[in-house]
C-alpha cells in the first residue's frame, strides 16, 4: 500500500523541545490514530503537516516530497491536505459560508461569489447529512456547533490527507459514531485519514494504525486490534491511573446550595424562535432544578440544546429571560458575575479560550483571574503570593510545563484547561462549581485528577453541578443525571436507574427527543 | 427673543444655498478619503495614526508634480502613490519588524512634519510653502477629485464587502490565526490592505494642495486625527465612515460661516464646533461597530 504521509520532525518552542525527531508514517486509505498525553507533541506535529508550524528539521513526504523549509498551508491544501484544529478556526465576524469561502474564494466578474460559496457549503453540508445555516454568523454559534460545521468545511476540500485534531471532544455520543463512520467511509475512497483523540476506545474502533507520542518522541506505531490498556501504558511509559467512584451520597437533608426556579434564557445564537431539527433550540425554557451541598449533578444533552444559555445564566454572564437563581438561599437573579463569585460559585468555563483564560498573559496571571482577594496587599499584588498559588495550581492539576512565568497561549490545549481547573478549583470557599465540559481535550491521568477534584470540592461540601456531552464522565461522576433538550428539561436518572444497565439507552433517547 | 430667532432662521436659510453646498464637499474630501483609506487599513488590523503622514505627503506630491508638469491627473496619481509609499514605510515597520503600531504612526506624521518642509526648501528655497501651481481651485462640480472621491467611496464599501481582498481583510483583522489556518497569508494581505487605504489617503491630501493652487507647511493640520476618529465613530463600516465624514465637513462648513457671519460668539469658540460634534458624535454612535478585535495586535 503506497504511503499518504511520511515524515520526521523536530520542534522547539523557546528552550524547550516539542518534537524529538517524532515520526509518523500514514497508509493510503486508512484510519490513522495518533495519541498521546496532553503537551506530547500531538498538535505540533499535524501542524508541521498542514503547514501552520514549521519544523526546526525534518522530512515530510505528502504524496510526494515537500521542502519543510518553503511548506506551508496554501502548499499543503494544494497537494490534498485538510486540517480540522483542536480550537475553532472560524473567524467568528463572518458567516458559515465567508469562513468557508476563505482562502479559495469563489469570484465572478472580479466580485465575491457568495451564493456559490453559500450553495457549495450547503452541499457539502448535506452530503455529511448535516444542516447548517450558511448565512448564520460563527461567532453566534456554540463551540459544538461551530465545530460541525468546521468539520464540514474541511471534509469537503481534503483529497488526500484529512487530519481531525480531537474533532470528537465537543460532539454527542450518537454524533461521534456517525463521525466516525463517516471517516471509515472517507478512508475508504482512498483519502487517508489522521485522528487525534484522548478517548481509546473510540480509537480502537475506528482506526487501523495508531502511532503512540510521549514527551514529543514516537513512542510506539501499533496495529489495529490492540488492547486499550497496552495503547494506555505506551502514552503515559507506565501504568494508568484507576477511575474512581463516585462520591459518597450526601446526606438527604443536605442544605440546597444552587435553586433554578423557572429560568428562561434568550437563545444566545440570536434566533429569536424555536428551529425545526435538533441541534439549536432556542434558548432555554422554564427550567427548574437543585443542587444539595456535597452533590455531584450531571447536565447531559447534545450540544446547542440550551446548555451554554444554561451556564451563562447561572454564572451571570448573560441576563435570565424568567425564573429565578439562587446560591445558599440569597437571590442571585440579577447579581454580576463578581457578586456571585464572592459568594464562592466557581466557573469552570466550556470556551476555554474565550470565557476561561487571556491566553497572552502568564500562566501566573491567568490563575490569579477572579482571585485577586486571594493576592491583594493594600493597592498592590503581592507577586510572591501570586507566585506560590500559581506553582501550586500548576502542581495540583500536573500542568506542564509547570512554569508560572510562561504565557498561557504556550500551553497545549490540554494543560490549558487543566490550568482553568486548577484556577477554578483551588480558590478559597468554593460553596457551588458550575463545571462545563471539565475534561474537553485532556488526557486519561488528567481526567481522573479533574474527576477527583470535582469530587473532592463535592465532598467538601460544594454543590457540584457537571454539564457534559460524554455519558461517561457523567456517569463516573454524578449522583443524578438530567438531560436537557431544546432547552428544557427532558428527564432526569438518580440512584440505581442510573446504575442500571438501560441507563444509557435511557439518557441517549432523551437527548434525542425520541421519548 | 423674536430676533434671535429670526437671525437663526435667516442664517440657516443663508446655508442653503449652493455655495454652501459646494463649501462641504470641498471640505468633506480630505476626510472622506483619509478616513476610508484608514477604515480599510484598520479592517486588516493595523491601528492607522499615520494618516497626517499620508494627507501631508500626498499634498505636497500632488503640488510638487502640478507645478513640473501642469496635469492634474499626474498629480492625483503621484499623491496616491505618495500615500502608498507612506503605507509601505508603515507596513514595514509595523508588519516586518514587529514596531508598535501607535509609535510608527506618531512617528509618520512627525517625519512628515518635518520631510515636507525639508522638500519645500531644497526644491523651492522656501519653508512654508510651495509656489503658486495651476490647480483645481474653487472649483467642486468640475473637479476631478470630486466625482473620484465619490467613485473611491463605493470602491471601498464594495471592496470590503464583496472583493476577495475584503472578505481577507476583514477576516485577518479579527483572526489572524484562524486567516493563516485558511492558507491566507496574514502579511500579504495587511499588506496589500495598507497599501489600498494609504494610496486613497494620499489622493485626500492632493484635495488640499490643489484646491488652494499650492502646498502650505502643515497643511494637514490634523485632519488625519480627526479621520481616524471618523473611522472609529462609523464603526469601521466605510459607509458609515463616509456619513460621519460628511458631517464633520458639513459641522466646519457651519463654523467657516457662523466665523464670517459674525455671530457675536467668540471665533475660538466657534472654531470649536466640528470638534464638539465629533464628541457628541462619538457618544452616541459608539457601540454601533466593533473594533476589529485583532486592531493594533502584531502577528
Ligand atoms: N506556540 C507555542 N509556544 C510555546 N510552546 C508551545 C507552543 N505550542 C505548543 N507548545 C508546547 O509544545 C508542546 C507540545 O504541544 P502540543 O500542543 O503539540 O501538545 P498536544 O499533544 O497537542 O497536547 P493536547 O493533548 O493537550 O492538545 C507542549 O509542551 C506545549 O506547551
Ligand atoms: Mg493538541
Amino acid at each position: 500500500m503506497s504511503a499518504a504521509l511520511v515524515m520526521r520532525a523536530s520542534k522547539r518552542f523557546g528552550d524547550r523541545d516539542a518534537l524529538v525527531d517524532a515520526r509518523l508514517e500514514v497508509a493510503a486509505g486508512t484510519v490513522h490514530a495518533v495519541v498521546g498525553e496532553n503537551g506530547a507533541g500531538k498538535s505540533t506535529l499535524l501542524k508541521i503537516v498542514y503547514g501552520l508550524v514549521r519544523a526546526d528539521r525534518g522530512q515530510l513526504a505528502i504524496g510526494q516530497r515537500c521542502d519543510l523549509a518553503r511548506h506551508g498551508v496554501a502548499a499543503a491544501q494544494a497537494l490534498g491536505v485538510g486540517m480540522v484544529h483542536q480550537h475553532g478556526m472560524l473567524v467568528p465576524t463572518l458567516t458559515l459560508a465567508e469562513n468557508a469561502a476563505l482562502g479559495h474564494e469563489p469570484v465572478r466578474r472580479g466580485l465575491l461569489d457568495l451564493a456559490a460559496a453559500r450553495r457549495d457549503l450547503a452541499r457539502a453540508a448535506a452530503r455529511l447529512e448535516q444542516s447548517l445555516d450558511p448565512d448564520a454568523c460563527a461567532g453566534a454559534l456554540s463551540v459544538g456547533e461551530q465545530q460541525r460545521a468546521e468539520i464540514v468545511m474541511v471534509v469537503a476540500r481534503a483529497q488526500k490527507l484529512l487530519i481531525l485534531d480531537e474533532p470528537t471532544a465537543l460532539l454527542a455520543p450518537g454524533e461521534v459514531d456517525r463521525l466516525l463512520a463517516l471517516l471509515r467511509r472517507i478512508a475508504g475512497d482512498g483519502c487517508a485519514v489522521v485522528l487525534v483523540s484522548h478517548k481509546l476506545d473510540e480509537v480502537a474502533e475506528v482506526a487501523d494504525a495508531i502511532t503512540v507520542l510521549r514527551a514529543g518522541r514516537t513512542v510506539a506505531e501499533l496495529a489495529r486490534g490492540v488492547a486499550t490498556r497496552e495503547v494506555a501504558r505506551a502514552m503515559v511509559g507506565g501504568e494508568p491511573p484507576p477511575t474512581g467512584a463516585p462520591p459518597p451520597l450526601p446526606p438527604a437533608d443536605a442544605a440546597v446550595v444552587l435553586m433554578v426556579r423557572g429560568l428562561a434564557v434568550h437563545d444566545l445564537s440570536g434566533a429569536a424562535t424555536l428551529r425545526p431539527g435538533a441541534g439549536s433550540a432556542g434558548g432555554l425554557r422554564q427550567v427548574s432544578f437543585e443542587v444539595r451541598a456535597g452533590e455531584v449533578v450531571g447536565i447531559a444533552g447534545v450540544e446547542g440544546n440550551g446548555q451554554r444559555e444554561l451556564v451563562q445564566a447561572v454564572v451571570g454572564l448573560v441576563p435570565a429571560a424568567a425564573g429565578r437563581i439562587t446560591l445558599g438561599g440569597v437571590d442571585m437573579t440579577h447579581a454580576t458575575v463578581a457578586a456571585r463569585r464572592a459568594a464562592g460559585l466557581a466557573h469552570v468555563a466550556e470556551d476555554r479560550h474565550h470565557h476561561g483564560l487571556v491566553l497572552d498573559a502568564t500562566v501566573a496571571d491567568n490563575v490569579m483571574l477572579g482571585r485577586l482577594d486571594e493576592v491583594a496587599r493594600g493597592l498592590t499584588i503581592d507577586r510572591t503570593r501570586v507566585r506560590t498559588l500559581a506553582e501550586r495550581a500548576l502542581a495540583d492539576l500536573d500542568v506542564r510545563p509547570a512554569d508560572p512565568s510562561l504565557a498561557a497561549r504556550a500551553l497545549s490545549g490540554g494543560n490549558q484547561q487543566k490550568l482553568v481547573v486548577a484556577r477554578e478549583l483551588g480558590r478559597a470557599a468554593v460553596r457551588a462549581v458550575v463545571a462545563a465540559q471539565p475534561t474537553r481535550g485532556v488526557d486519561l491521568a488528567a481526567q481522573a485528577r479533574i474527576h477527583d477534584r470535582l469530587r473532592a470540592a463535592a465532598a467538601a461540601g460544594a454543590a457540584v453541578l457537571v454539564i457534559s456531552a460524554d455519558l461517561d464522565e457523567l456517569f463516573a461522576l454524578c449522583h443524578r443525571v438530567a438531560v436537557l433538550h431544546r432547552g428544557a428539561i427532558a428527564g432526569e436518572l438518580a440512584g440505581d436507574a442510573l446504575r442500571a444497565a438501560d441507563a444509557r439507552a435511557t439518557l441517549g433517547a432523551w437527548m434525542v427527543g425520541a421519548a | 427673543m423674536m430676533d434671535a430667532v429670526a437671525a437663526v432662521v435667516a442664517f440657516v436659510a443663508a446655508l442653503a444655498t449652493v455655495t454652501f453646498v459646494e463649501m462641504v464637499v470641498r471640505i468633506t474630501v480630505p476626510y472622506l478619503l483619509a478616513a476610508l483609506g484608514g477604515a480599510i487599513t484598520e479592517r486588516a488590523g493595523l491601528v492607522d495614526l499615520a494618516l497626517e503622514a499620508k494627507l501631508l505627503f500626498g499634498a505636497f506630491t500632488a503640488a510638487a508634480i502640478a507645478h513640473d508638469t501642469g496635469s492634474i491627473a499626474l498629480a492625483i496619481a503621484g499623491a496616491a502613490v505618495a500615500g502608498a509609499a507612506v503605507g509601505a514605510v508603515q507596513a514595514l515597520w509595523a508588519i516586518r519588524l514587529g514596531a508598535d503600531q501607535i509609535v510608527t504612526g506618531v512617528a509618520l506624521n512627525l517625519a512628515a512634519y518635518g520631510l515636507t518642509r525639508y522638500l519645500l526648501q531644497v526644491m523651492y528655497g522656501q519653508g512654508s510653502n510651495s509656489p503658486r501651481i495651476d490647480g483645481i481651485g474653487a472649483k467642486v462640480w468640475s473637479s476631478p477629485l470630486t466625482w473620484l472621491a465619490l467613485v473611491l467611496t463605493a470602491v471601498a464599501i464594495v471592496m470590503i464587502a464583496r472583493t476577495r481582498l475584503g472578505l481577507r481583510v476583514r477576516a485577518v483583522g479579527e483572526r489572524p490565526d484562524a486567516t493563516a489556518a485558511a492558507g491566507v497569508s496574514v502579511a500579504g494581505t495587511r499588506l496589500a490592505a495598507v497599501l489600498v487605504g494609504s494610496a486613497i489617503a494620499g489622493v485626500g491630501g492632493a484635495q488640499l494642495s490643489l484646491v488652494v493652487n499650492g502646498f502650505v507647511a502643515e497643511m494637514s493640520s490634523g485632519r488625519g486625527y480627526v479621520a481616524l476618529a471618523a473611522v472609529i465613530m462609523g464603526g469601521w463600516r466605510p459607509a458609515w465612515v463616509a456619513l460621519v465624514c460628511l458631517g464633520f465637513g458639513a459641522a466646519e462648513a457651519v463654523q467657516v460661516r457662523m466665523q464670517s457671519a459674525g455671530t457675536g460668539l467668540p471665533p475660538e469658540l466657534v472654531r470649536l464646533l466640528p470638534y464638539l460634534l465629533a464628541l457628541v458624535l462619538l457618544a452616541t454612535l459608539r457601540g454601533r461597530g466593533r473594533a476589529p478585535a485583532a486592531l493594533g495586535r502584531g502577528a
